[in-house]
């Protein structure tokens, strides 16, 4: 994981990306999923441009952004909002905010499997993500699909088709060069 | 007509019915698809919840092997989040010539080069675009008239590059769907987001969102879509939706070159309409009572 210096300001790059943010609240009115947020997405934009990094990462506003795009499309001002979203999500995860969350845990799984696999192996995923998360009542949400899954041979326990890909090389470089950054 | 193919993780696993159908349709409307030796994982949301340079990275891999494999075919990939994180690359080298060094300085590490030179297509661009409705209507055999089918675009086939169709009001499957007989079920859920990956991570609120979508298709006969994940969304959880609705919201969800195979006489087996975790036989019910427009 990307160790980023904490004496910089995290936000710095994302507050740069926003000032020109009006407040009007089209991103609100536009996205899907503010019925399931704690904070706006307006709010939030505010709370970047004021640096209440702390407030940002305790709030789950940012883990519910599912980038549809639709902010984006419609900011009178032309901002990068679904960007600066996932901007958030790496901030969280780089530094440590939101590693143990259950979203966090279960990209974690996935990347795993694709540096293994260089494809996902969804069984492998899936098990590695229940082991994670620790909550017996998890699984209990899938099971039903999972099985229904398993009878038409469309999770296999093998994994997936064709070569091997280990893409354990591409990870490394990548981790080098943000940590250069 | 040819195309080089990247069919995806999904593809290759939970949606292996959208990669033989979509193989059994090009088939028979002619087109030759060359799949990537050796693809991988285009790094789904994944890559991009943590890192923003393995999320260019991982789709970079594909298309440095693109590159080897052909230099004037077009890139199909039939999953919109591949789609989106493919064409993503493409768009940000061509403004950022410093991201595309550093992306070659982690490609060549497994002896690789990009100059993002491929395009990157969507398969219902090339469906509406190259292929176009005409040349469906022409092979139509057995006619879906009398059925009314919900068009599902979700978000990552149109947003937020706007290559072939309105980004906010898509009608691209619209002419498609009317050359097989069928009628358009009009809704303004076509564009609607279905959650994503909330499905896994924030399931409650992945419900609340496929359950509108659902409701708002009930008097169709079945939902059209072009997504792996927005089919699964749709056509998972549909006994759960359907109980916290308090409301029967069980429709077939097909992908959309079954349902044009379908009407081109292509056979079930082909298409792998069984491979559907909705009953497709409601549709099949309905189907050859009427004519082809
Ligand atoms: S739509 Fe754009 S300008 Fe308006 S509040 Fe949101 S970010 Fe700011
Ligand atoms: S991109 Fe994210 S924040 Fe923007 S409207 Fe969509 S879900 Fe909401």
């Amino acid at each position: 994981m990307n160790t980023t210096n904490l004496t910089t300001d995290p936000l710095a790059s994302i507050r740069a990306k926003l000032s020109a943010c009006i407040q009007c609240g089209t991103c609100t009115g536009s996205c899907p999923n503010d019925f399931a947020m704690d904070v706006t997405p307006r709010y939030l934009w505010r709370q970047v441009l004021a640096g209440e990094t702390r407030k940002i990462f305790l709030s789950q506003t940012f883990l519910m952004c599912s980038s549809c795009y639709c902010c984006t499309l419609r900011c009178p001002r032309g901002l990068p909002l679904t960007e600066a979203m996932s901007n958030l999500k790496q901030i969280g995860v780089q530094l440590g905010f939101t590693t143990k969350t259950p979203t966090a845990l279960f990209y974690r799984q996935f990347l795993e499997s694709v540096r293994r696999h260089g494809r996902v192996h969804e069984m492998e995923m899936m098990s590695g993500w229940f082991w994670a998360v620790k909550n017996p009542m998890l699984p209990l949400k899938f099971s039903s699909l999972g099985l229904k899954l398993m009878s038409k041979g469309k999770i296999s326990l093998l994994g997936p088709s064709g070569n091997r890909i280990n893409l354990s090389n591409l990870f490394r470089k990548v981790t080098e060069l943000e940590n250069q950054a | 007509m040819k195309y080089l193919y990247y069919p995806g993780c999904s593809l290759d696993g939970t949606a292996r019915e959208y990669n033989q159908s979509t193989k059994s349709l090009m088939k028979g409307l002619d087109v030759e698809l060359m799949e990537l030796t050796d693809w991988s994982c285009c790094g789904a949301s994944a890559a991009e919840f943590e890192s923003r340079l393995l999320s260019l990275a991982l789709p970079a891999r594909n298309l440095a092997i693109a590159e080897t494999m052909a230099d004037d075919l077009d890139l199909l990939a039939p999953c919109s989040a591949c789609y989106l994180n493919l064409k993503k690359v493409t768009e940000t080298i061509r403004t950022d010539p410093a991201m595309l060094s550093t992306l070659n300085q982690i490609l060549a590490e497994d002896g690789l080069t990009l100059t993002g030179r491929i395009h990157v297509r969507h398969l219902l661009d090339i469906l509406s675009v190259d292929i176009g409705a005409k040349a469906i209507r022409e092979r139509v055999t057995s006619p879906l008239s009398g059925t009314s089918i919900a068009p599902y675009y979700g978000c990552q086939c149109l947003r937020p590059y706007a290559v072939f169709d309105d980004p906010e009001s898509p009608t691209s499957m619209n002419q498609l769907i009317e050359a097989t007989g069928a009628r358009i079920h009009e809704w303004d859920m076509g564009a609607k987001c279905c959650g994503a990956s909330h499905m896994n991570t924030h399931h409650q609120a992945g419900m609340t969102l496929v359950g509108a979508i659902l409701s708002s298709a009930r008097s169709a006969d079945a939902i059209v879509t072009v997504c792996p994940m927005c089919q699964m969304n749709l056509e998972g959880y549909q006994n759960s939706i359907s109980a916290q609705n308090q409301t029967d919201l069980q429709i077939p969800i097909l992908y959309l070159p079954q349902v044009l195979g379908m009407a081109m006489g292509i056979s079930r087996k082909a298409l792998q309409i069984d491979q559907n975790l909705t009953p497709a036989g409601r549709i099949f019910m309905k189907m050859g009572s009427g004519t082809i427009p």
